[in-house]
């Protein structure tokens, strides 16, 4: 039997992507792409990985924030030149994979037998622990300074600045590239139709000899690492950690939202949920700002004509419409769900 | 101050603030109980009312009024925020919640927690108003301070302790409404249909039960409380903030897991130990740390006993 070969949303999304800096160069300076989208890249890896615990395996996550700061600190504690360690990037990032895991490992352990909704508020209570904890312990963390300055790869001559902005692009391209494969391959393993099973009915899977508790501590783990990767990465092309606030609430529903809207449980509906929330926060919102300053519109006088003061408004409304009228997102899996 | 004096004034602080959170943590375990729901948006509704009282004590320049005009002023933002945060509570079930009854429970949850966030922006906008008590409308996004238009006397005049008016009013107002409450559960008509359809809702309409009005009559309770409560805090703490729902709704849900999710007593003893346990840390730990101590707190009663000090051992039911 041989089947042909057909081009999957999944890639066909990413072959575009790959041509984006070329379109750059014929677009004006104003309207250039490949810097937003590569922000869009690195909340696709983050989502990918939150789309594991919450898509996959059901189990609501929302702290998914602080494991992206954990990876962050992770690669600025281990590069930066004020600590011993002093690695270059490509350990460094390595590292934040099996860093984030074990952190996923601690926080599940104890707290993964709990029931859906008290997870999910444990998971948010963690996520502000750890932007308190990366406060006040300032002796480590350098409080709200953040650790800077950290390290760009280096190879194709000398180590990278912003100005390499290509480079960076096609190495965040790669990166979520061999994230998709790697999740890809995750959700058509035994491991992946394990997670299906109890997302679907937990006491079904219990009996047909599925461990429950180990296979749930694998998602959260497995998520963690991926938030911590995709951390680790923004604080090297930032060259710095940032403030501890940088990882808060709001960003763990930004990547929830890119799940949520995008396509609960399916790999082209997150990527396609990340360019359409983070093409809103980043881009559409940024212009506006921009726009408005340029005409003299808005500044500090009225709160209403701050794009950026309509963030909440916007990711509150993308999660209530999002579940009432698109509740399998706009990409929706390709396995049903089973009814409920 | 003698030690045990320091610790005395802690405990009366701890307690005025407790009741408080446990007037939140009722309408938490309110809808919990009714609908397995946590409730995101509630810590919400909580501070719009703090704004909406805000607005009134602005608007109808409560600050200049006499001491006797000032008793009625309070009287009037209680009852302006409880039917203003009832309704909030109720519209946002109508609105967002009600259409999602027969779907998952982690739909339930996102669409609450997409509430929460359209209310905070809500409050956002608020603190942008151009009334002189919001700064005529400068940076929205920083606290307010909320006039003391309570006297800040000490009521035992030079004593060993300090008891404002403003703790006697903490008091005077949560102990009437939990008693009135636990009334109205136990001993109404609208009371016995609540915990009917909190055990089983289709058994509950099959019996005649209007199911949905009377979800919304809890949802409606619920956010009330939590007027009653944004008006007290405000007065308590004199500074409101768009955000300051999020860490409200937090000590108020750890006070109603701690207490056993579902139970009224249960909240009002956890609010009072949250209440208790953050005024002891911030004077003999460092304040920095309350929020991580009330969130381990919260792990450890999850892990060990997750019915909570009062709660009973309900299972998830097939």
């Amino acid at each position: 039997m041989t089947m042909r070969w057909r081009p999957g949303p999944i890639f066909i999304i990413l072959a575009i992507a790959a041509f984006i800096p070329l379109l750059d160069q014929v677009l004006p300076a104003k309207m250039q792409l490949s810097e937003a989208i590569r922000g869009v890249f690195l909340y696709a890896i983050l989502a990918l990985g939150l789309n594991v615990v919450t898509g996959y395996a059901g189990l609501l996550n929302l702290g998914i924030a602080a494991f992206m700061a954990i990876g962050a600190y992770t690669f600025g504690i281990l590069t930066c030149e004020i600590y011993p360690f002093q690695l270059g990037f490509w350990p460094a990032i390595a590292l934040t994979i099996p860093i984030g895991a074990l952190a996923g490992f601690i926080l599940g352990a104890p707290t993964l037998g709990l029931r859906g909704d008290y997870l999910a508020i444990v998971t948010l209570g963690f996520g502000e622990i750890v932007q308190d904890v990366l406060k006040n312990l300032d002796v480590v963390t350098k409080g709200t300074q953040g650790i800077n300055p950290l390290p760009a790869p280096n190879f194709g001559g000398g180590e990278w600045t912003a100005e390499d902005e290509y480079k960076w692009y096609y190495l965040f391209f790669v990166l979520l590239v061999l994230t998709v494969l790697a999740i890809r391959n995750l959700e058509r393993s035994r491991l992946g139709r394990a997670w299906f099973s109890i997302r679907e009915d937990e006491i079904a899977s219990r009996s047909m000899g599925i461990r429950v508790e180990r296979i749930k501590m694998i998602a959260f783990a497995t998520a963690a690492a991926i938030a911590a990767f995709a951390g680790g990465l923004s604080a090297s092309v930032l060259s710095s950690t940032g403030e501890p606030s940088n990882y808060d609430f709001q960003i763990s529903i930004l990547a929830l939202c890119i799940v949520i809207v995008g396509g609960i449980g399916s790999i082209a509906g997150v990527l396609v949920g990340a360019l359409v929330m983070v093409g809103l926060n980043s881009i559409v919102l940024v212009k506006a700002t921009a726009w408005m300053a340029a005409h003299g519109i808005g500044g500090q006088g009225n709160v209403l004509l701050s794009p950026n003061n309509w963030k909440y408004l916007i990711f509150g409304l993308a999660l209530i419409l999002a579940v009432r009228l698109k509740p399998n997102g706009l990409l929706p899996p390709r396995i049903e769900r089973a009814h409920k | 101050m003698l030690d045990y004096q320091v610790f005395l004034q802690q405990l009366i602080t701890g307690l005025s603030n407790g009741m408080i959170i446990a007037l939140i943590a009722i309408g938490y375990t309110m809808v919990y109980g009714i609908i397995e729901l946590i409730n995101f948006a509630h810590g919400d509704v909580f501070m719009l009312g703090a704004f909406l009282a805000l607005t009134l004590l602005g608007a109808l320049g409560m600050e200049a009024w006499g001491p006797t005009g000032q008793v009625f002023g309070v009287l009037l933002m209680l009852i302006g925020s409880a039917v203003f945060c009832g309704g909030l509570n109720w519209s946002l079930d109508r609105l967002a919640y009600r259409a999602l009854r027969k779907s998952s429970k982690l739909s339930l949850l996102v669409s609450a927690i997409g509430c929460s966030f359209v209310c905070m922006n809500l409050g956002l906008f608020w603190g942008g108003v151009p009334m002189k008590v919001f700064a005529d409308g400068n940076s929205a996004a920083a606290p307010k301070d909320f006039p003391a238009i309570i006297p800040q006397i000490n009521l035992l005049g030079d004593g060993f302790l300090r008891i404002t008016p403003a703790d006697l009013l903490v008091f005077a107002v949560t102990i009437p409404l939990m008693v009135a409450l636990t009334f109205m559960v136990k001993r109404t008509r609208l009371g016995r249909a609540m915990r009917a359809v909190a055990q089983d809702p289709t058994a509950a309409s099959l019996m005649g039960i209007p199911v949905d009005r009377v979800i919304g009559a809890t949802f409606f309770i619920g956010g009330a409380l939590g007027g009653f409560a944004s008006v007290i805090y405000s007065l308590y703490n004199n500074t409101i903030g768009f955000q300051m729902g999020t860490r409200a709704g937090l000590d108020a849900f750890t006070a109603a897991v701690l207490g056993g999710i579902g139970s009224l007593p249960g909240a009002v003893l956890g609010g009072l130990t949250i209440g208790c346990v953050r005024s002891m840390s911030d004077q003999y730990l460092e304040t920095r740390w309350t929020n991580t101590i009330v969130f381990c707190i919260l792990v450890l009663i999850l892990i060990f006993r997750p019915s909570g000090l009062l709660g009973s051992n309900r299972r998830e039911k097939v």
